[in-house]
């Protein structure tokens, strides 16, 4: 075999041609919609009208998955790994709360004031998890969301303390849609702002910047050898994931009409990194999938042993981890085909 | 034609007492074929860490194009045109050679931030990204991922990875290892067949490749320069022929 089969046996140009007519090909399939992608957002739509008397668990479901899929953009895409993502979450809670008890009650302003808020916190913390190995940042990023968590406790006159926030209610979604009782309008809004929110990060997924976030991730010193800015990618990377992480963050104050301090709260940066681990990094539906996992299977467990359920989940994550990360980053290729529509080759 | 566009002054660098490369100033003119040979532990990889920034010198200076270089991170230095191959392929296994060629084409343009258009809308990134590929005999390959190809392709594609980024000087930790042997001639000769004003630094130590490719050859003996000089001289210097039999010759 020669090393320039086509050179030698066509003429370069036509064989440049078909490369290239692959090429734009195969880069489109790169960014197309997946089966389960369909499947999903059907699911997420045929649920409210088949399960009614669900919507507060499936609200809950659809807030957990917007907070990992904005993680996975960190963890499964750049490749930073973080025990502190609750900090984002716990600011855009809190401010959401504040917004709608002092200013504006109106959801969706809510929603982005606390999006900024968290983005702005996540610009600035950024620059600290650019230097170090996991390790660092795993502390640097976990010594955040303690810190966050105790600023929240001590500024009781603004954040009620370890009572919380409380004695608000959102107004009218846009002014038109109230919340209701059910949780009916509540669960569509949570659903609509995560669609929302994954196409937005799918678009970055399949950008040049998202490709350069896997490009660092995957091998860091080559990275620096195409003219990847490393540092400047994790810093815009980071800041989007608070955005939406703050958002999530916003829907459960504005669904529950309560700011509880354990928005905060450690084991929220656990859970979701478990929901992660579950559903598989960095294709961002893996936020997704392991968020309904989680849950149903948290629901399910302190039904069954309410003392001792953690027990369970602990099991899980053994046994889970032990099956193997590079299994776990995408058990989605394990599909059958049809299901899965794995990328050409 | 005597433009320097690559010098290192004094260069050091030590790891703990191990001196790595000592007090080396190397100039290399603009469109240089320059080769760097040595025995094994001389210093050849090290020498060009420094020059990209993969580590940093002890003491000593880099410059590129008059510019001094030596703080300057390695993607700063691939955009000012300094770019290298690994002697280790250093490659995205979860990539396919299409993207990861694309990506840096995409960087080299200047379109690598962009987070909301994708990567098939960029048309002349794409095309340009598979013409490089048919070049290097990778077009078959591109939709693979890159981690199960045979290593004579990923070696390949570590060297089409560095001319994507369309460098004025390139560095090339030899890119002849692991290439099958009647295929490592196609490989220079595509190194050859850059502009003329493309300056080329080689490491290699297939004796043959060098003096067909190079114009000019450096001799590392234990991080020093011991002998520089044109294909000519070297060849026919004794002592290279001494450092290259064993010290006792």
């Amino acid at each position: 075999m020669s090393v320039l089969p086509q050179e030698t046996t066509v003429s370069a140009s036509s064989s440049t041609a078909t490369a290239e007519t692959r090429a734009a090909k195969l880069m489109k399939r790169r960014s197309r919609i997946r089966f389960y992608e369909i499947i999903v957002w059907i699911a997420a739509i045929a649920a409210y009208f088949l399960l009614p008397s669900k919507m507060l668990i499936l609200t809950e479901i659809a807030i957990l998955a917007l907070f990992a899929v904005s993680l996975d953009l960190v963890l499964g895409f750049a490749g930073i790994v973080s025990l502190g993502h609750t900090a984002f979450f716990g600011l855009g809670a809190y401010v959401a709360g504040l917004m709608a008890q002092h200013y504006f009650a109106e959801p969706v302003t809510g929603l982005i004031v606390a999006g900024v808020a968290s983005g702005v916190l996540g610009l600035l913390t950024s620059f600290l998890i650019l230097r170090g190995s996991d390790l660092t940042r795993l502390m640097t990023t976990l010594g955040i969301g303690l810190m966050m968590a105790e600023v929240a406790n001590q500024m009781a006159w603004l954040t009620g303390g370890a009572d919380g926030l409380s004695g608000f209610s959102p107004g009218p979604i846009l002014g038109m849609f109230e919340f209701d009782l059910f949780g009916k309008v509540g669960y569509l809004y949570c659903v609509g702002v995560l669609f929302i929110g994954t196409m937005i990060m799918r678009r970055i997924a399949f950008s040049p910047f998202g490709l350069s976030l896997k490009a660092i991730k995957g091998n860091p010193m080559r990275s620096g050898m195409i003219a990847v800015p490393a540092r400047k990618r994790i810093v815009t990377a980071y800041t989007v994931a608070a955005i939406f992480a703050g958002m999530a963050g916003a829907l459960l104050t504005q669904t529950t009409s309560f700011v509880s301090p354990d928005v905060l709260a450690f084991h929220r940066s656990a859970d979701v990194l478990l929901v992660l681990v579950i559903g598989g990094t960095g294709y961002l539906y893996g936020g997704i999938f392991g968020a309904i996992l989680f849950t149903l299977v948290k629901d399910w467990l302190s039904v069954i042993t309410p003392q001792y359920w953690m027990f369970y989940i602990g099991l899980l994550l053994v046994i889970l981890v032990l099956i193997g990360r590079e299994r776990l980053s995408r058990w989605v290729e394990y599909l059958p085909e049809r299901l899965s529509k794995k990328e050409d080759r | 034609m005597s433009e320097i566009v690559l010098e290192t002054r004094h260069l050091v660098r030590r790891f703990g007492a191990f001196l790595a490369t000592n007090d080396v100033s190397l100039k290399v003119e603009r469109g240089a074929r320059h080769a760097l040979i040595g025995p094994n532990g001389a210093g050849k990889t090290t020498l060009i860490n420094l020059l990209t920034g993969v580590l940093p010198p002890s003491e000593g200076q880099v410059f590129l194009e008059g510019e001094d270089i030596t703080s300057m991170a390695s993607f700063r230095r691939v955009k000012r045109g300094l770019t290298r191959t690994f002697q280790i392929n250093q490659l995205f296994n979860d990539f396919t050679p299409l993207e990861t060629v694309a990506l840096a084409i995409a960087e080299r343009e200047g379109v690598g931030h962009n987070l909301w258009r994708s990567i098939a809308g960029y048309g002349k990134v794409v095309d340009e990204a598979a013409a490089l590929l048919a070049r290097f005999g990778l077009a078959s390959v591109m939709g693979e991922r890159t981690v199960i190809l045979p290593y004579g392709k990923q070696r390949l594609l570590e060297i089409a990875l560095a001319f994507a980024s369309k460098p004025r000087v390139l560095l090339l930790d030899e890119p002849a290892a692991g290439v099958p042997e009647d295929e490592r001639h196609e490989v220079l000769q595509i190194v050859s067949d850059l502009p003329a004003d493309v300056t080329v630094l080689l490491i290699e130590h297939d004796m043959d490749l060098v003096f067909s490719f190079a114009n000019r050859i450096s001799v590392l003996v234990a991080g020093a320069v011991f002998v520089e000089g044109t294909v000519a001289e070297i060849s026919a210097d004794p002592r290279v022929k001494a450092v290259y039999l064993g010290e006792n010759a």
